[in-house]
């Protein structure tokens, strides 16, 4: 449905820039190009490695690792596994769902789906090619260390009634 | 031929590397080909369009009104704005890097910049919707209270530690960039 809408949507938002002016649209097209083109080398090289990572944790590896008993311990786990692992978010909530049924608790599982979303080992050197190495650095941190307040308050909430 | 294989180099390494892990462990390495498999046709569903439409803002957007509303001197509008398109974003977190890279060009402040990132990571729609119906209302809204005063902090406190002439080199570097 994304897709669609999407492709759609630049089609449709081609074809006006077209009428509009010639020039500036194929300048947008090989601007659009390059600025793919530039993501795939790493790109390529990263999907084996999360896929390599995906293939050898398995759920109920990380499920016992970060259990509703587990508590701070099992807060700053989950933050690192969330950090060092990257999913496609369709796969990351399902996933946190199924550990939540395997008995995570739900601070642990805030920490790991805050730090699966902002913290990106694997697509660090990426990042520091665009905001440069100190930026990159900064703002992998200040997520990760956000991810235990999310986690704490997360949990704070969920205790009520959940 | 060899600057291409030397660009790509990094990629194929991780595919010796897989085909050596098939080698070892058949099922693992099945595992690894079919979820690097199933990564790349999730790029393919979003990010080329995305990539072309980067392409028109950048060539359609004048710079000067990307400062007046974006800019150093933006405030609470550059910081809304900075939200509301990340949000309206999909695609996974490797695709907003592109983007800051026209966003540096544009001359939008670089705080604004680290909260459209943040807004993509954690407030994207197409993302709510999944997190809705894997996790709850609850859990969700409670999360997106956090996070969204979250992601305003850190790009104030990501500008707030670099120095002025990091900051500068970073706009320059992203000169160079297409």
């Amino acid at each position: 449905m994304t897709t669609y809408l999407l492709y759609g949507g630049t089609l449709f938002l081609f074809a006006i820039s077209y009428i509009k002016d010639k020039e500036k649209t194929k300048i947008a097209l090989k601007k659009g190009w390059k600025s793919f083109e530039n993501v795939m080398p790493q790109f390529l090289g990263i999907i084996f490695i999360i896929g390599l990572m995906l293939a050898v944790l398995k759920p109920e590896v990380i499920s016992s690792l970060i259990g509703g008993n587990s508590g701070f311990l099992g807060v700053a786990a989950s933050a690192v596994v969330g950090s060092i692992t990257m999913m496609p978010t369709f796969v990351a909530f399902p996933v946190a769902d199924m550990l939540l049924k395997n008995g995570a608790g739900y601070p642990q599982i805030a920490a790991l789906v805050s730090t699966l979303t902002m913290v990106g080992v694997v697509t660090f050197t990426m990042e520091t090619k665009y905001i440069g190495k100190r930026a990159a650095l900064y703002r992998n941190l200040l997520a990760f260390l956000y991810a235990f307040i999310v986690a704490f308050i997360i949990g704070k909430a969920m205790g009520v009634g959940a | 031929m060899k600057r291409l294989i030397k660009r790509y180099s990094f990629f194929l390494y991780a595919l010796l590397a897989a085909v050596a892990i098939t080698a070892l462990n058949r099922e693992i390495g099945f595992k690894t080909f079919a979820l690097a498999g199933a990564s790349f046709k999730q790029m393919l569903a979003v990010l080329p369009p995305i990539m072309l439409l980067l392409g028109l803002m950048d060539v359609w957007i004048p710079r000067e009104k990307m400062i007046k509303y974006m800019g150093d001197n933006s405030g609470l509008i550059g910081i809304f704005l900075a939200i509301l398109i990340g949000s309206i974003a999909a695609g996974p977190m490797y695709a907003a890097f592109p983007f800051t890279a026209v966003l540096l060009r544009k001359g939008v402040k670089f705080s604004n910049i680290i909260t459209f990132m943040g807004a993509w990571c954690v407030t994207k729609i197409p993302t709510v919707m999944f997190e809705l119906a894997a996790l709850g209302y609850r859990f969700t809204f409670v999360r997106l209270l956090i996070n969204i005063p979250g992601i305003i902090i850190m790009g104030l406190m990501v500008q707030w530690l670099l120095k002025e002439e990091q900051l500068r080199e970073i706009y320059s570097s992203a000169e160079g960039m297409e």
